[in-house]
């Protein structure tokens, strides 16, 4: 087959349940190119490039490949055109290795004995680009990061011509970002062509040679990166201006809610992951865990919510041991949870919204009559969550695996936050967010500590832990290399202490005591 | 050249949903007629003996209605445990060790107590014997993550094995010319009939209340919600605090007890002693999944699935006699019947659309 060299979408229209995701769209990208596509959640870049990874078909419109008209049925034409996907939604089956997983979507695989050669691309790739994967690992054990470098090296092993990155850098380090945008840098030279799919409007403007603006379904513009400024396009973007600093007011920290002593906990592997975190979050507080994916945010955030046994220390919430207690006794003493892999964990897809708005609320009174379910009460809750928290609905009568990523999220953090928590733990809340709803995700966050409770903020977007944190704390390897207060000068160093360094100009003792 | 484009479908109409059904029964049917053709049969005369047999005669309906008591206990239970993605294949067994507990307590406590005691003592015994069947494969999941399709499949030979062994040795009655049967049960542990028929009107009653139940339980209660949030995402499920042991073990108490109920139906009802265990189930906790699934899940369904399986037995029997087909046909009527409801399934739950090449 001839190498792509250019591709094509002519007035590209797909509807689902009458609501058109995307409406008339023609985009072109050509090799040496790398093309941004922006927009808010919802406004049909997924939906678009499921249509040209053939996972969804288009009601109307056309693909043409160097010139040519083409079908893509299935994700395995879309491989044999030349096109490989970074799916943001990691597509790896957690039970299978590194290996397995990369063999299963490789072409070239050998019949027998794949591993061999796998092992040694794996690695070739792994070094090139510095990944850091163990090729023998279970995709269950790695952290979203690693996980999403196999997503990478796997459409590159392919030899992808055209390569789709859905938001591609979430998960990398800084240091990783820069390497991957090196091999982009790379690539583009070698005549490949990239879409790049991403909320971070830097990346955009450092990376793209041309930018494709969508907002609800249609193409608002089209533009060369350079010439445009980030307000500019966040305001193509979203038809407003974004407030890209938040004036947090100060609010003096009241009482303890959660206490961490001394906690170590092990990893899916059996080995300790966390070893002796202690800190505490007080009312009125928003306490951020900066650091890379990987480091034991996962396993203390599951650790604090009844999710992974604790092997030595104490959680207590006001006052109370919840140490290894069940998620359900935890959540009952005022602790709700934004997990970090939201379809995975935070809803039943097919259930309808009405039913997933409850989800782990539904034993409580207000829910329900004895043994049965107050479908009138939970529906009547429902309506008014997706009103206040603006989530984008027909009706809650639809299954919940037909929102959008974004909505889902506003969905969950809405009835996590409903719950009027003492704690809300929130791990990377607007991941994957575009910029609308993640200011108004963090402007919920910052709202819920005014009016008095405490929130856990795990994220990886230093950004977010800036706007938002009362204080941060840094986690590498399972311990934390210091507390800062958010005026700390010393927060100029946290890119050191996210490296491992642990910081030396103050004990940490004294920190952690606050 | 063809192109076809499978796509997931967000939403499918209730009117939707029954016209796949109908398609796939339909469909089923033409198969099924092509497998009467292959046998010699012409398969227009085959189908009007099968359903002339189970529903175009006063005593075949009632026939009908006495296979599908079990039909409907069994399937009741199935649907919810499918509900929950736990896949029981061993209602067959829990039949079975049922009958065993309701026979015994019939044998031994009949003879000394009335109808109205006995009757409902034999139904709780049959269903503490099918929910302890039901509950290993439970435990051997929760406890050693063993595969509840070769678990619960692998237990209905144990359990047709041990009721051989009761029949032949300790239960053998000697009062059966030698035969491997146990003594009749009492007068008052025999359900009494619809006259002119076999419908043992108790089991038929708590069949249907109980598919009611189960229906409200379901898609009402804080347990059903349980039951599916299970069945849809496990790891949300323990996210949300469900504990997933109970839930499992419960819904195999369920799911084990309505087969053990239909197990003492079955013994008190229609053969009044145990007899070798193909005589007292004839795979009706086979059948029953094909009756949980053609009703969707839902409990209440399982009466109008339960109802359209049994005249198939019925008619079944009825052609084996008339056009001297194999016994098996009945199971490969079933059978086939499964696939394509199956296959409707992936319809309802994908678009499936057909191009040609050259469309513009």
């Amino acid at each position: 087959m001839k190498k792509i060299e250019s591709l094509e979408m002519i007035n590209i229209s797909k509807s689902f349940q009458g609501v058109r995701a995307n409406d008339n769209i023609s985009m072109k990208v050509s090799s040496g190119e790398i093309l941004g596509l922006l927009g808010e959640n919802g406004a049909g870049k997924t939906t678009l490039m499921n249509i040209l990874y053939g996972i969804y078909q288009p009601d109307t419109g056309e693909i043409r490949v160097n010139g040519q008209r083409i079908f893509i049925d299935s994700p395995k034409a879309s491989i044999d055109h030349g096109i490989g996907m970074v799916h943001q939604h990691f597509m790896l089956v957690q039970n299978h290795t590194v290996i397995e997983n990369i063999a299963l979507g490789y072409a070239h695989a050998p019949k027998l004995f794949p591993q061999k050669k796998i092992r040694q691309r794996v690695v070739s790739f792994s070094e090139k680009f510095n990944f850091n994967i163990d090729p023998e690992k279970k995709v269950w054990q790695l952290s979203a990061g690693e996980q999403q470098r196999v997503e990478i090296v796997k459409a590159l092993i392919n030899g992808a011509g055209l390569l789709i990155l859905d938001e591609p850098t979430s998960v990398l380090t800084p240091q990783e970002t820069r390497d991957f945008f090196q091999v982009l840098g790379k690539m583009r030279e070698d005549g490949q062509m990239i879409i790049l799919i991403s909320h971070k409007l830097d990346e955009i403007k450092r990376l793209c040679d041309r930018v494709t603006v969508l907002r609800k379904g249609q193409v608002v513009g089209h533009a060369n990166a350079g010439q445009l400024d980030k307000r500019s396009l966040a305001r193509m973007m979203i038809g407003r201006d974004v407030i890209f600093s938040f004036s947090r007011e100060k609010i003096p920290r009241k009482e303890k809610v959660l206490e961490v002593a001394d906690v170590r906990v092990d990893g899916d592997k059996g080995y300790p992951v966390v070893n002796g975190i202690s800190f505490e979050v007080f009312r009125n507080e928003i306490f951020g865990i900066a650091g890379v994916s990987g480091n034991g945010q996962r396993e203390l955030v599951e650790a604090i919510t009844g999710l992974r046994m604790v092997t030595h220390g104490q959680i207590r919430i006001n006052d109370i041991d919840i140490t290894n207690q069940s998620p359900r006794k935890i959540h009952n003493t005022g602790v709700s949870h934004v997990p970090e892999e939201r379809i995975r964990f935070g809803i039943a897809p097919n259930l309808f919204i009405y039913e997933n708005a409850i989800l782990k609320q539904h034993h409580q009174k207000k829910f329900s009559r004895r043994a049965f379910l107050a479908y009138g009460r939970i529906k009547a809750h429902t309506r008014q969550l997706i009103k206040d928290f603006q989530v984008a609905t027909p009706s809650i009568n639809v299954q919940t695996k037909n929102l959008s990523g974004g909505n889902i999220q506003k969905l969950i953090l809405g009835r996590e936050i409903a719950d009027k928590p003492d704690l809300l733990v929130a791990s990377h809340p607007t991941y994957g967010l575009d910029v609308g709803a993640t200011e108004y995700l963090r402007n919920q966050l910052l709202k819920l500590r005014a009016e008095g409770g405490a929130v856990l903020l795990v994220s990886e977007d230093l950004e977010e832990i800036f706007e938002l944190c009362d204080r941060i704390a840094v986690i590498f390897q399972g311990s934390f290399m210091g507390i800062l207060e958010s005026d700390d000068p010393r927060i100029a160093d946290i890119g050191m202490m996210m490296a491992g360094t642990r910081d030396l100009k103050a004990g940490e003792g004294a920190d952690a005591s606050l | 050249m063809l192109h076809f484009k499978v796509s997931d479908r967000e939403q499918i109409s209730a009117l939707g949903t029954f016209l796949t059904l109908v398609l796939a029964l339909t469909a089923g049917m033409v198969a099924i007629g092509l497998l009467f053709i292959i046998s010699g049969v012409n398969p227009f005369f085959a189908f009007k003996k099968i359903f002339s047999g189970s529903f175009g005669s006063l005593y075949g309906f009632k026939e009908t209605i006495t296979k599908a008591i079990p039909l409907i206990l069994i399937g009741g239970g199935l649907a919810v445990v499918f509900k929950a993605k736990f896949w029981n294949i061993g209602a067959e067994g829990q039949l079975l060790m049922g009958a065993i507990f309701g026979t015994w307590v019939g044998l031994n406590w009949g003879p000394s107590l009335p109808a109205p005691v006995i009757v409902p003592l034999m139904f709780l015994a049959g269903f503490l014997g099918g929910a302890f069947w039901g509950l290993i494969p439970a435990i051997l999941k929760l406890r050693f993550s063993i595969n509840e399709v070769i678990s619960t499949l692998m237990l209905n030979y144990i359990c047709a094995e041990f009721l051989t062994l009761l029949i032949v040795g300790p239960w053998k009655s000697p009062k059966k010319f030698g035969f491997p049967y146990t003594d009749d049960l009492p007068d008052s542990a025999i359900l009494s009939l619809l006259p002119g028929s076999r419908i043992h009107t108790a089991t038929l009653i708590v069949a249907v209340v109980a598919v009611v139940v189960l229906t409200i339980v379901i898609y009402k209660t804080r347990f059903g919600y349980e039951v599916r949030v299970i069945g849809e995402n496990p790891d949300a499920a323990k996210y949300a605090g469900i504990d997933f042991s109970r839930t499992t073990m419960l819904i195999m108490v369920i799911s084990g007890g309505m087969a053990g109920l239909a197990g003492v139906g079955e013994v008190a009802g229609i053969h009044h002693y145990l007899s070798y265990p193909d005589s007292i189930s004839s795979g009706y906790g086979f059948t029953a999944i094909i009756v949980a699934w053609l009703a969707k899940l839902n409990p209440i369904y399982v009466i109008f699935s339960g109802i359209f399986f049994a005249g198939i037995l019925v008619g079944g029997d009825a052609i084996q006699i008339s056009l001297g087909l194999p016994a098996a046909t009945v199971a490969v009527f079933n059978g086939t019947l499964l696939i394509f409801l199956i296959m409707g399934d992936f319809f309802t739950k994908n678009k499936v659309r057909i191009l040609a090449g050259e469309r513009g």
